[in-house]
């Protein structure tokens, strides 16, 4: 991510599992230090544009450019340094079942620092401190909440400091309360590190409270873009439906 | 029907290809730096430490079963005090290495089939490569590799209980002591009887692992999709070493002809 304005960019990306086209000659940047919203019904390929820019799936066709480095192609292991500059928090959070919350979130800092091991602790707990999770280190993710775990799993997300956070759906099975503190959360991200956020959701309250700009997914392609504000004025009937809900989910 | 069978066939073939390939993906990964010796560590406890009760109860009962069979045959020709020798022979030229086997294609390749499956459909194993981390090295090679190492471990216990289990049957019917009954059972067992045999189960530990990781690295379709990987584990891997385990004696009788005698 060196001179580009945009830390991500999707040129014309299709991608089709088995005989099903999920994404159909997408294009869009997500500019650097915004919050990008990516909304849409279920199975409309918010979950897969966001695993496309992790390099966790591959593009059937098109590019994909993580700030000027084209990673469309890129094996695993020539992906790691470009993965190591993204966090990405999954819907169910996926904290690894077998050691506990603050091992989760020390797993990175093990893996790719040679940072004495009470520094790694003490970064982990920094980072479980920042999601209100201080005192749960040594549970196991078992013992936690949905709400609990989703803010462990973005302290791990966290925890290499990465430039860009790719987080799906993070108010799915959360109350409205913990879905709000979740986006205080990420928008704080934004405002204290300038991190670029893309965020996957169809919970429209929680996107007209985050996001600078959003993108609908529609049968494989974009159908509107813009801010809330614009995205609300959009005359398309699916687009004015979609935000017109309160949870579309 | 018919074609039926035929699909069925050329699909189960198809499967045994795609578990080759994953197999010598393994062998090529296993060569490449990082080592996770850590993590290969904590495997083998896993698999092969916490296998060790049910190997060892096994044994004893393989070997107290064993001896009263062999009793059973062996005093219609007056020939008892071959017992100790015939049992640990059996033991340890076969019966030792294919049990083990089985049980830990059962323990193991259970465990390791739903392990990994959980892991694939709560997005455990994405989220490892999201971190920069090779999950296939990570959690596939590690996997395989502890199960080479502990089965050579494993079956040395089953043949050793299995022997203790033997004289305990044995000592209970005819009340021979244990110098004399050690001093028959391992005064027969050669070098070549012991080596092949049970270096030949690091192959079976490299197809449990393998077998199983393929399945669980695999799996689809939520909790069903895990105890499908889980359940076709234990049986294709038993399967598949059951066949490699022919292919195997007849290799070791052709590279120590003296194994056969």
């Amino acid at each position: 991510m060196t001179n580009s304005p945009s830390a991500i960019r999707l040129e014309s990306i299709s991608k089709s599992f088995g005989s099903r086209t999920v994404l159909r000659d997408v294009s869009f940047d997500v500019n650097k230090g915004s919050v990008f919203c990516i909304l849409g019904r279920s199975g409309t390929g918010k979950s897969v544009t966001l695993k496309l820019m992790a390099g966790l799936l591959h593009a059937d066709e098109g590019q994909i450019y993580i700030g000027d480095r084209d990673i469309t192609n890129l094996n695993s292991r020539a992906l790691v340094p470009v993965r190591k500059s993204i966090g990405f928090l999954f819907q169910n959070a996926a904290l690894f079942d077998s050691i506990s919350v603050g091992e989760n979130v020390a797993f990175p800092l093990r893996r790719h620092t040679n940072l004495p091991e009470d520094e790694i602790h003490s970064r982990a707990q920094n980072k479980l401190e920042q999601v209100g999770l201080g005192k749960e280190y040594d549970k196991m993710p078992a013992d936690l909440s949905g709400g609990m775990k989703k803010r462990a799993g973005l302290a791990r997300a966290l925890a290499l400091d990465p430039a860009i956070v790719l987080v799906d759906e993070p108010s799915a099975g959360l109350d409205p309360i913990t879905s709000s503190e979740i986006d205080e959360l990420l928008v704080n991200l934004k405002s204290s590190r300038n991190t670029t956020l893309v965020v996957v959701t169809h919970n429209i309250p929680s996107a007209r409270r985050i996001a600078d700009e959003l993108i609908m997914l529609h049968e494989g392609g974009i159908i509107a873009r813009g801010s809330v504000e614009e995205m609300e004025q959009t005359q398309d009937p699916i687009v004015q439906r979609f935000m017109a809900s309160e949870d579309a989910g | 029907m018919l074609e039926q069978f035929g699909s069925r066939t050329i699909s189960l073939l198809e499967q045994v290809g795609e578990v080759a390939r994953f197999g010598g993906r393994t062998f090529v990964a296993a060569l490449r730096p990082p080592l996770e010796l850590q993590e290969i560590m904590r495997q083998l406890l896993s698999v092969g430490f916490r296998s060790m009760p049910l190997i060892a109860a096994a044994g004893l009962a393989v070997g107290a079963v064993l001896s009263m069979h062999t009793r059973a045959s062996l005093e219609r020709f007056g020939a008892e005090s071959l017992i100790p020798a015939g049992l640990a022979i059996a033991l340890v030229r076969e019966t030792g290495p294919l049990t083990t086997g089985l049980l830990f294609s059962g323990r193991v390749g259970a465990g390791i089939g739903a392990e990994l499956g959980g892991m694939r459909v709560t997005e455990q194993i994405d989220a490892l490569e999201s971190l920069a981390v090779d999950s296939f090295k990570y959690l596939v090679v590690t996997r395989v590799i502890a199960c080479m190492i502990a089965m050579p471990i494993l079956t040395t216990l089953m043949n050793f209980m299995g022997i203790i289990g033997g004289f305990v049957a044995e000592t209970a019917i005819s009340g021979m002591s244990f110098a004399l009954y050690f001093d028959r059972a391992f005064s027969s067992i050669r070098f070549v009887d012991y080596i092949p045999s049970t270096l030949k189960t690091m192959v079976f530990g490299f197809l449990v692992g393998t077998i199983a990781s393929y399945l669980g690295y695999h799996a689809r379709g939520g909790s069903e999709g895990v105890g499908r990987a889980s359940t076709s584990s234990v049986v294709l891997s038993s399967i598949i070493l059951i066949v490699t385990n022919v292919i195997l004696v007849k290799a070791i009788f052709f590279v120590f002809p003296e194994a056969g005698q």
